[in-house]
């Protein structure tokens, strides 16, 4: 990784939602999927929300990851406030402040490991000149170094969360999205997985993490439970 | 991304699926191929058709003897027999009244048999000038053409075309030798070379053989032939008076062309009281092939643009399904930053690499026309002669012409038509909600 080392003396903050909800309509009838969420995202932070289906969390996920607009409130991310983004500019802000870990990997199949670790690279401007050499650095990082140009129909389920990993730092981003990393998982590959992870966010990366196990929420240093579109609680792990 | 990288990415998408993306490319590439195939076609049979017609030479103009309908003459007794066409006088005429007109060539013919011995071949006897031979590009292979000495002393010598030489003298060389027509003896003191038929020219729908014709001095024709034909038909004699069949004027300038033909018809039109000849002009005649053969064009182009049309919506349709197939891939690039022109643009790019290969091969399998047209022919002509004796010359004789800009047009146009049909799929591509494509199975 290119910045292994980050003096945080002061942790910035990265991301800030006040007062979002999200209202969508259903059969005729608004369903409120967010009620009025705020939280601050300071670099470093590592944060897994969970809660019951149904309690919003995917719906603020996907706020967090500017897939979707607020119905309502201010998400401030990299000094832009999402709510008022074009779908162009919302397409630019996920490319650069953002990465994606998805429960499912989401790699593209046609493409090899180095290539599925690049893609976010081919949507920044300007283009990197060294984005190969970046992702093969990234591919070994996350220890895949013997396999660089397997498709991922070739590697195992953890191996391709890896290399998901990997693409979602390769553009160096404020935030990591990890949408239910683990919930494809077996328990070793999990632990494996949560252990890069957590070396990430020791190096200073900012993590936010949806999932719906307990023992894999314990790894995050905050937990926020939310219930019925609001928050219901929020605990600091020290560990 | 620059255009290659984009051009391998669209390449190693397609080949996720081979077979269905061969198909989408075959479709293109019969297109592409349809219309180079055709255009070169049609310019072949309009090439056949403009050399024959400038074989008649651009700066001539050629005025025939035809014969007048039977209901027009019917009124000049048919006891006396008929007289018609073009008279020797019209010939003074037009070389001493049209100052353009720098040469003519008065000529008469008549179908008789030539026989030497006891070879008999059917022949066209032509009464000419020596001009002839270099006004109608005759070149003589051995022997002498006819001389203006020859006209003066009446003599009886004779020009034999190549393939009456070639038939009456199968092994002697036929030069000093005699040959007969009618009742008088001939020498031969020249032979055509080969020639192939020029344009039908004067109301008659074949082309003009030359390599059966039988060339003496018109005065020679004049004195041992005569005017007067008599023919046998449904059992009455018919009997025909006529001195010209056919002048051939030459002027000295193309541009000159038009007015003095229209002097010469209206010269014709004084002295003769039935249509009994037509001006042909050949250089009309090639702006009518010229016409033609635009028209040709543009009906061949409607018929192959009409399969190419075809092969674009089999891309549409295969880019359709990708499109569906790949709505993860999309949501996927979607949430890593692809805004929705990048997508348009992946997708655009992927029908450009199927129009584009299809194109490509088509235009490889284009410059197939020339042989394979030969093989299709000596195929009917070995395995159905009966087929292929029924055909027409035209498609005997048909050489295939690659119009450089069919091949540019069928190219530009195959690309065009992928542009063109991609545009819809990679637009439901990239108006997909990211949210509900990342969940899409």
């Amino acid at each position: 990784m290119s910045k292994t080392k980050e003096e945080v003396p002061e942790p910035v903050c990265v991301a800030t939602v006040r007062d979002v909800t999200k209202v969508y309509r259903l059969g005729g009838q608004d369903v409120k999927a967010l009620a009025g969420v705020s939280l601050e995202l300071k670099q470093g932070d590592f944060v897994a929300i969970m809660g019951s289906s149904g309690s919003g969390k995917s719906t603020l996920l996907n706020l967090l990851g500017c897939l979707d607009r607020p119905t309502s409130g201010q998400y401030l991310l990299g000094g832009h406030d999402v709510a008022t983004l074009s779908d162009e500019d919302l397409s630019r802000v996920r490319g650069r402040y953002l990465g994606f870990v998805f429960q499912s990997y989401n790699l593209i199949q046609q493409l090899s490991v180095v290539e599925n670790i690049m893609v976010p690279l081919s949507y920044q401007i300007p283009v990197r000149p060294d984005g190969r050499e970046l992702s093969t650095k990234l591919a070994t990082l996350v220890g895949l170094a013997g396999r660089l140009d397997h498709r991922p129909s070739q590697l195992s389920g953890g191996q391709q969360q890896r290399v998901a990993i990997a693409r979602a730092l390769v553009n160096n981003p404020h935030v990591i999205l990890a949408d239910e990393p683990t919930g494809n998982l077996d328990t070793a590959t999990s632990n494996e997985i949560m252990d890069l992870l957590d070396v990430l966010n020791k190096t200073g990366r900012t993590i936010v993490m949806v999932t719906h196990e307990p023992d894999i929420a314990e790894r995050a240093k905050t937990v926020i439970t939310l219930r019925d579109g609001l928050i219901q609680s929020v605990e600091q792990n020290w560990s | 991304m620059n255009v290659i990288q984009q051009l391998k990415l669209g390449f190693r998408s397609l080949m996720l699926h081979k077979l269905r993306s061969a198909l989408a490319v075959l479709g293109i590439l019969i297109g592409v191929t349809a219309v180079i195939w055709l255009v070169a076609m049609g310019e072949g049979v309009s090439y056949q058709a403009q050399q024959q017609i400038k074989d008649l030479g651009a700066t001539s103009i050629i005025i025939r003897t035809i014969k007048p309908s039977e209901e027009a003459n019917s009124d000049s007794g048919s006891r006396s027999g008929i007289s018609y066409g073009l008279l020797r006088s019209d010939y003074d005429r037009i070389i001493t009244n049209i100052p353009t007109i720098s040469t003519a060539v008065p000529m008469r013919e008549i179908s008789r048999d030539v026989r030497r011995d006891e070879h008999v071949v059917p022949a066209q006897v032509i009464g000419c000038t020596p001009e002839y031979f270099s006004i109608n590009r005759l070149p003589v292979a051995r022997g002498r053409p006819l001389a203006a000495s020859d006209l003066r002393g009446l003599e009886n010598v004779t020009v034999l075309a190549h393939d009456v030489a070639e038939r009456l003298f199968p092994i002697q060389d036929p030069l000093g030798r005699a040959i007969q027509i009618g009742t008088e003896f001939y020498v031969v003191v020249g032979v055509a070379q080969d020639r192939t038929a020029a344009a039908a020219i004067g109301g008659s729908f074949s082309a003009r053989q030359y390599n059966r014709d039988v060339y003496i001095p018109l005065k020679t024709f004049q004195k041992r032939i005569g005017d007067r034909v008599i023919t046998v038909r449904g059992g009455s004699f018919q009997n025909e008076t006529i001195e010209l069949n056919q002048i051939t004027a030459v002027v000295d300038d193309v541009a000159s062309v038009d007015a003095s033909a229209d002097i010469i018809r209206a010269l014709l039109e004084r002295y003769h009281k039935t249509v009994d000849y037509a001006v042909v002009v050949p250089k009309e005649l090639l702006e009518q092939a010229e016409t033609m053969r635009m028209m040709f064009n543009v009906l061949l182009l409607l018929i192959a643009g009409i399969s190419l049309v075809v092969g674009g919506i089999g891309i549409m349709n295969i880019m359709l399904a990708t499109v569906t197939e790949r709505t993860r891939e999309i949501g996927i690039r979607r949430a890593l930053g692809a805004t929705k022109g990048e997508i348009i643009q992946q997708f655009l790019w992927e029908t450009v690499v199927l129009s584009g290969t299809g194109g490509l091969l088509g235009v490889a399998v284009g410059f197939l026309c020339g042989p394979t047209v030969q093989g299709v022919r000596l195929a009917i002509e070995n395995f159905m002669p009966d087929v292929w004796s029924t055909l027409p010359s035209t498609i005997h004789q048909l050489e295939p012409r690659l119009a450089p800009w069919s091949i540019i047009a069928a190219f530009c146009i195959s690309v065009g038509v992928g542009i063109v049909f991609g545009i819809y799929p990679a637009q439901r591509a990239a108006n997909m909600d990211p949210i509900e494509a990342l969940r899409h199975e």
